[in-house]
């Protein structure tokens, strides 16, 4: 049974909200982690700074499976030099996309702080990299795929993908 | 057929024209070209993705401007890249093009950027090397020259994104541009319902209307409610035997003033592919005027072909 996204979304936005401060921006990485970010900027209040990271550019497996055709482009629409960046992506597995986006991150400056928040955290990682915010975290078998779904109404839901 | 820039699963190995691609690789490129745009304004304007790759610029014809935004797009992907000006090295020795390519490919060269006075260069070295090295047309002879192909197109698309709705005019010498054909074609293949030529019969290529274009001989005409006029450069160099009268001439019926910019719609876009002749095909006012966007023609330059690099060395 898994759980439900919009539910976990409040958690998340809660905990961020005893995380922030001043110098607090988000940015959501491309595309589940965008549509994280300006959700929780809306609950958050609307006025913490908002960004997105497309991480095609940084991805650790260019040289196996080539440029994702569909990227978009990165936006980060203030200075990152001294900020509070909570980078917010939606499922947490192996760190290697967080790897990918803290790297991309510093290329636009050195921010005083990176914070992690996902809304699922799967475990299975392959990198040192925790979160500090987490809607929930959930237990899968290799094969399996979690992915973020958001409806016409910009409702969101998880969905579960069997291995091929 | 098999076309020579595809690999066996259909992707984008080598880019020699404009011609043979569907409009998906086209928007592909087109969109991943507009990220590009990004990193060019960010503090750091480097991306890892060529990370350890070496990318050799074979210029056997001189062009200043394509070399070094080839050469910057490669350096921005973190490529290592060595300009060769073979004009002045091994071949006034006497060594074969494909020597000279074979040698570089000993000290593994993975991508080759060639610009060649000879059309058809660029698919000769394609032909040659193994599946694993990529290369890219910078221009050979009057045949084509596909990365400004794509700027081009990628100027037009990011000024007037509802391409389905434009009318575009390209004015000058199609006779010896070797872009100003695939160009047309895809802008054609992109949606654009309307392209027009303008430009004397002498320096227009034979059956021009079956590119399905629209054909002027008079600027008023030609101009009138276009929302892109992208003039062409006068050949001279190119040129032997009299096609013109004179430059003056030639200025007064088919420069680019002021006066006849009028006649497009007001918020039309000016385009040049440079090295402009001031004074002949486009009057100083309106290349420095504020409807020109000749230099982000060049920066965006840049982005296509960091694009063009990134999606075939990943194929």
């Amino acid at each position: 049974m898994l759980p439900d996204a919009e539910q976990l979304l409040d958690t998340l936005a809660e905990q961020i909200r005893a995380q922030i401060s001043d110098d607090s921006a988000l940015v959501g990485i491309h595309s589940g982690g965008a549509w994280l970010a300006e959700r929780l900027q809306q609950k958050l209040g609307g006025d913490i700074p908002l960004g997105t990271l497309d991480i095609s550019f940084y991805r650790d497996d260019f040289s196996r499976i080539g440029l994702h055709p569909q990227i978009k482009p990165s936006n980060i629409p203030f200075d990152v030099e001294n900020q509070h960046i909570i980078l917010v992506d939606d499922v947490l597995y192996t760190g290697r996309t967080v790897r990918a986006a803290l790297n991309e991150l510093f290329d636009y400056g050195r921010p005083s702080r990176v914070t992690l928040a996902v809304l699922v955290d799967r475990g299975e990682r392959e990198l040192p990299i925790e979160p500090q915010a987490i809607g929930a975290k959930v237990t899968l078998s290799k094969g399996q795929n979690l992915e973020l779904i958001r409806d016409n109404a910009g409702k969101f839901s998880l969905r579960l993908h069997e291995p091929k | 057929m098999n076309n020579p820039q595809l690999n066996k699963e259909g992707k984008l190995t080598h880019l020699l024209s404009i011609e043979g691609l569907s409009a998906s690789i086209l928007r592909e490129i087109l969109d991943t070209a507009e990220s590009f745009v990004g990193v060019a304004e960010r503090e750091v304007k480097k991306v890892p993705l060529l990370r350890g790759k070496t990318v050799c610029n074979l210029f056997f014809e001189n062009s200043t401007r394509t070399r070094t935004t080839f050469e910057i797009a490669a350096k921005r992907l973190s490529a290592d890249v060595i300009t060769l000006n073979v004009g002045t090295s091994s071949q006034s020795k006497g060594e074969t093009i494909l020597d000279t390519v074979d040698n570089l490919i000993a000290m593994h060269a993975d991508m080759f950027v060639v610009r060649h006075s000879q059309s058809g260069a660029a698919h000769f070295i394609a032909r040659h090397v193994q599946e694993n090295i990529h290369v890219i047309n910078a221009g050979d002879g009057r045949h084509a020259h596909p990365t400004q192909g794509l700027l081009d197109v990628f100027t037009i698309r990011h000024y007037k994104p509802e391409m389905h709705n434009l009318r575009v005019a390209v004015v000058g010498d199609l006779l010896h541009s070797r872009v100003a054909r695939s160009e047309i074609h895809a802008l054609t293949t992109l949606g654009v319902p309307e392209v027009r030529v303008i430009a004397p019969k002498t320096l227009l290529p034979e059956h021009v209307e079956k590119l399905g274009v629209r054909v002027f001989h008079d600027m008023a005409e030609g101009l009138k409610d276009v929302d892109v006029v992208m003039m062409l450069r006068l050949q001279n160099e190119r040129m032997n035997g009299a096609l013109l009268p004179s430059a003056q001439e030639y200025f007064k019926c088919y420069g680019l003033t002021q006066e006849k910019l009028a006649l497009a719609r007001p918020d039309a876009i000016v385009m040049h592919p440079g090295p402009m002749n001031r004074g002949v095909e486009i009057d100083s006012a309106v290349a420095d005027g504020n409807q020109s966007v000749i230099l982000p023609q060049v920066t965006y330059g840049i982005a296509i072909r960091m694009a063009v690099m990134s999606i075939l060395a990943g194929n």
